[in-house]
């Protein structure tokens, strides 16, 4: 019943309301619900208001008396401002690397992985230890691997005779060998969402698509591919917003540098906030990081939209 | 169905082990490299061409860590933090979760909505303002200001009350008569039956705050209360007055840090990957 049928109709609405009201009589669920209720209010609505009003104050000292207002001054300031814009484009820079390859890569080993070989939950365990491994030790692995003088990585290229990089040294390799070190460490997680993918499509599409004479490359292009929308869907989006809120490795391998290359945004937030304690500024920057963030979703669900109302056509 | 095996499928599957073994060893190589530098004497590390093993095997790294350095202590802190983190998440996310999932109350699915959509809101909004209400609270470097802003989750709610709804109602009306009240139901019936999803949150909740970095780093002020995956960044970044770090004491530290996540993931693996699938959501 939608509500314009109930509003026409008092009689029915009163009568919806009653037998609603009667259902309700379990007032003890507000008791299992509170602890979780005040929770939420304490440590997430009321940061979150608290955040809008800091973005328009000077707040440089974590004391709650001396933070005078300012208006608009942090965003005027902060579109000015080419740090943090550098920052984000860093962050865009890394997001554009990351999200495609390793959701291309983690793709083609869960395609190899559905095709029912022998020890695939071994293989699965393996992919899988780097996700849930600590980004900090991770990153300090890779740092002595990636060591340009006696790094095996560097090692093995000198014997395979290509050319030693300077990785993390170097400020237009830097953030490249970030982005490996994160689909190396991200490639399970991905690989089991595709595998649940590719398992949900029906065999006899396959078949199907066998009997008109498909090969191998034309299923995968015409059938899977197209299939696994919503997938590549939902690891897109998830893969934007987790790539904009990195943290973790770029403190521990690069701390920002070289020469800023890989000074993210979050990184570049919590520098502004917790080292230079600029706290009503960083709260407008990480407002504007989550507008664009924001942003990328809606394109992305815009995007796909329009590609379904194509396909469906 | 039966497949014929032609050699186009048996090409097929040589081909598929061989990539799958050349990203198994990608993915196995560097825990390997780590485990064996671990054990290299200081000094020795650095030798070229790299030394996959170790010319003998030095156990006195993880030694020093504890001797030396203040592991033991981040050990045992990261412990307290964990355990008490995924209690709590435990019990303040089966409550809500009956709630939303079995008990009849208004404004019940309006508030279970506005839940999910904090899901969407990222940390680093409410970083800056909790820090700082943290610190108003007196809390900053204390276990509470450690623990307390992660014991509920909305993530972890919406995959209890998933669970909660595939039990009949039968059961709940049944526990009912007999004169159950929703206490009882709820301690006796739901959580016993729910097992597999309790298990679920407690290993994503485990992971979670065993390797979380950002908040510690915020909150930790003292040497003594700094978690293993905090103690280790700043062992790492900062020379310590008593022990330079070196590459093999850091190994023998990354090995401490992951050893009891690896652990768990080896154990819960089908909770973990079920978690993630089920939810797409990551740890």
């Amino acid at each position: 019943m939608t509500n314009a049928t109930l509003a026409a109709r008092p009689q029915a609405l009163r009568s919806f309301w009653r037998r609603f009201w009667s259902r309700s009589n379990e007032k003890i669920g507000y008791l299992f619900i509170l602890p979780s209720l005040i929770h939420i209010i304490v440590f997430l609505f009321i940061p979150l208001i608290f955040s809008f009003f800091l973005s328009f104050r000077d707040w440089t000292k974590p004391n709650f008396s001396d933070a005078p207002y300012v208006g608009l001054e942090n965003y005027e300031f902060l579109m000015e401002d080419s740090r943090f814009w550098q920052a984000m484009s860093n962050s865009g820079y890394y997001t554009l690397l990351a999200v495609p390859l390793g959701m291309a890569i983690s793709l083609g080993v869960a395609v190899v992985m559905n095709q029912k070989l022998r020890g695939v939950y071994f293989f699965r365990t393996l992919f899988f230890m780097p996700v849930v491994s600590s980004w900090v030790a991770v990153s300090i692995i890779w740092l002595t691997l990636l060591d340009p003088n006696v790094g095996i990585v560097n090692y093995i290229l000198g014997g395979l005779g290509l050319p030693q990089i300077n990785w993390l040294g170097d400020p237009r390799s830097a953030m490249p060998s970030i982005v490996l070190i994160t689909i190396w460490k991200g490639l399970g997680f991905n690989m089991v969402i595709w595998l649940a993918g590719l398992q949900a499509i029906p065999q006899e599409l396959y078949e199907a698509a066998a009997i008109d004479g498909a090969n191998r490359w034309q299923k995968f292009w015409r059938v899977t591919l197209p299939l696994l929308a919503p997938t590549s869907f939902f690891l897109a989006v998830t893969g934007v917003i987790g790539s904009f809120q990195v943290f973790t490795p770029v403190y521990v391998l690069t701390k920002g540098g070289p020469l800023e290359s890989t000074n993210t945004a979050v990184y570049h937030i919590y520098r502004r906030a917790f080292q230079e304690f600029d706290f009503g500024y960083a709260a407008a920057q990480s407002w504007i990081l989550f507008a664009v963030i924001f942003i990328a979703t809606i394109i992305q669900v815009v995007y796909v939209r329009r590609r379904r109302e194509e396909i469906q056509f | 169905m039966v497949t014929k095996i032609t050699p186009g499928i048996v090409t097929a599957r040589v081909i598929g082990y061989l990539i799958l073994l050349l990203v198994a060893g990608m993915m196995v190589v560097p825990f390997m490299w780590m485990v064996t530098t671990s054990l290299k004497t200081s000094g020795t590390e650095f030798s070229y061409p790299p030394q996959i093993l170790p010319t003998q095997f030095d156990f006195s790294n993880y030694q020093r860590l504890f001797d030396n350095l203040p592991f033991g202590q981040y050990f045992l802190n990261t412990v307290f933090i964990t355990l008490a983190t995924v209690f709590g998440q435990l019990i303040v996310c089966a409550l809500a979760a009956y709630g939303f999932a079995r008990l009849n109350f208004m404004g019940r699915d309006t508030i279970f909505v506005l839940y999910l959509t904090t899901m969407m809101i990222p940390f680093q909004i409410t970083l800056i303002p909790l820090f700082l209400i943290i610190t108003g609270m007196g809390w900053v470097n204390s276990y509470q200001g450690l623990i307390i802003p992660g014991i509920s989750s909305a993530f972890g709610i919406f995959l209890l009350r998933q669970s909660f709804l595939n039990i009949p109602r039968d059961y709940q009306d049944a526990a009912r008569i007999d004169g159950a009240n929703e206490w009882t139901i709820f301690t006796r019936v739901f959580l016993p039956l729910n097992g597999p999803a309790l298990a679920t949150l407690a290993v994503f909740a485990f992971m979670g705050t065993w390797t979380d970095l950002l908040w510690p780093l915020l909150i930790a002020r003292s040497e003594q209360m700094r978690t293993l995956e905090l103690g280790l960044a700043y062992f790492n970044a900062r020379p310590n007055a008593f022990l330079q770090p070196n590459w093999p004491l850091l190994m023998a530290g990354s090995v401490v840090v992951m050893l009891p996540v690896l652990l768990v993931y080896i154990v819960a693996q089908r909770y973990f990957i079920q978690g993630i699938a089920l939810s797409g959501v990551k740890g």
